[in-house]
């Protein structure tokens, strides 16, 4: 299995039925493509609209319906669509139930940087702050090092996207939940041992006595 | 409400005006006042949107055409012209989170001073902003946008100027439709008053000064 599909995976069994979730470009939408059979969620898209469905068949696109990155997608049945001070007030007030966002850097007491790399990229942090700072539960789909370096930090080197702890970090090697503001290892992929997830991290892991498999 | 030709619309807006423009990704963007302002070359344009889409579409055209000295923006990600003429300082971009952004623009059209959100505290976006603490919360104050004109894009417009919108092709459109001293709007279709039911109305009429024939 490829990274992001083990990142996705695990990140779906953390859905419930009538969940709303927002997922963010990337690795998290790929979320979406393995939702549990048997549950349903409803997927939020920041630029209107709940409901989100999968990409329409070849000639079906709307000029009127794209997810947030202006990509073409469906409405699903019972979807509905707003303005934009609606679809922020339903993430900065705590209607969302769940975000998946990418990250750059995820630090050792759960701080996301995810938005800008000075002098190189600065793209604009779009919905990015408002998710992490209003979202119920905030998750953080990366894979685990960039080209060999650590990007779960003892400190985000990079600006962060706001001071609220993320709730769960799932990359290709592990999930780490950060309770008290620890980074805690919960459980580590399929053939990937402790010591190979301590090898890959910067931030000091708490290490619980016991530390699951992934399920995938 | 009167209404106007293309031209005679975009005619109306000076070199050096603040422009709210309607869209996200291009989607729900007046294309057609942005050609013809692309056309008649206006310049120095203050911009305040959600993104400025791509190359060649919606306000990247603006861009492209290098009409545009300053944009207030959540997202610039997806055009490279934008990037470039910002690390160039040719043109002025202010980043804001997006919730924020609309918020703004809302609280401009709603005769409010500004809004207190949790967004940003203690990230950069938090520079040269007041902190305020409420029921032991800390908010940041950001201040009411306001613009010369607002460009919007609706679905339906009747003939008296009421208007809805189409899937997510709303997104920005209603909100900065309240946020202008003067607000211009365009329309798929331009439709008999009646034919969009009260409980349809997004934006009723009175807040349309300029709606731009079709045809």
């Amino acid at each position: 299995m490829d990274p992001q599909t083990i990142i996705a995976r695990r990140i779906a069994r953390e859905l419930h039925s009538g969940m709303l979730v927002n997922l963010g470009i990337g690795i998290p939408t790929l979320v979406a493509n393995h939702v549990p059979s048997g549950i349903q969620v409803f997927f939020q898209s920041e630029n209107g609209l709940i409901g989100t469905g999968p990409i329409p068949e070849q000639g079906m696109a709307h000029p009127h319906l794209t997810d947030a990155g202006g990509r073409p997608v469906t409405a699903l049945p019972g979807a509905c669509t707003f303005d934009s001070a609606m679809s922020f007030a339903l993430i900065r007030g705590g209607h969302v139930d769940m975000t998946v966002l990418g990250g750059l850097q995820v630090d050792a007491n759960g701080h996301l940087a995810n938005w800008m790399i000075p002098g190189k990229m600065v793209p604009g942090m779009g919905g990015a702050m408002d998710l992490v700072t209003g979202a119920k539960r905030v998750v953080v789909a990366m894979q685990h090092t960039a080209k060999g370096k650590p990007k779960v930090m003892r400190q985000c080197s990079l600006p962060l996207t706001s001071l609220r702890v993320v709730d769960l970090l799932v990359t290709e090697f592990a999930a780490i939940s950060f309770p008290d503001g620890r980074a805690t290892l919960l459980e580590t992929a399929p053939g990937v041992s402790v010591e190979q997830v301590k090898a890959a991290t910067e931030a000091d892991l708490v290490i619980p006595g016991k530390v699951e498999e992934m399920a995938l | 409400m009167r209404t106007v030709s293309i031209e005679e619309a975009v005619s109306l807006i000076p070199n050096g005006a603040s422009l709210m423009v309607g869209g996200f990704m291009g989607v729900g963007t007046p294309e057609r006042l942005i050609d013809e302002l692309v056309r008649q070359g206006k310049r120095n344009l203050v911009i305040i949107a959600n993104d400025t889409a791509v190359p060649g579409r919606g306000i990247g055209k603006l861009v492209g055409a290098g009409l545009v000295a300053g944009t207030v923006a959540s997202h610039i990600g997806l055009n490279p012209q934008t990037q470039a003429q910002m690390m160039a300082k040719t043109m002025a971009v202010e980043l804001v989170p997006q919730g924020t952004l609309v918020e703004r623009i809302r609280a401009g059209g709603c005769g409010l001073g500004g809004v207190l959100t949790p967004t940003g505290v203690g990230t950069v976006v938090e520079a040269g902003k007041q902190r305020i603490d409420v029921d032991g919360k800390t908010y940041l104050l950001e201040t009411a946008l306001r613009a010369d004109f607002a460009l919007v894009h609706a679905f339906l417009a009747d003939y008296l100027g009421n208007l809805s919108y189409a899937l997510t092709a709303r997104n920005f459109n209603p909100v900065m439709a309240m946020a202008a001293d003067t607000v211009i709007v365009t329309a798929e279709n331009i439709v008999p008053v009646g034919l969009i039911a009260p409980d349809h109305v997004v934006t009723p009429a009175p807040l349309v000064d300029y709606l731009v024939a079709n045809g």
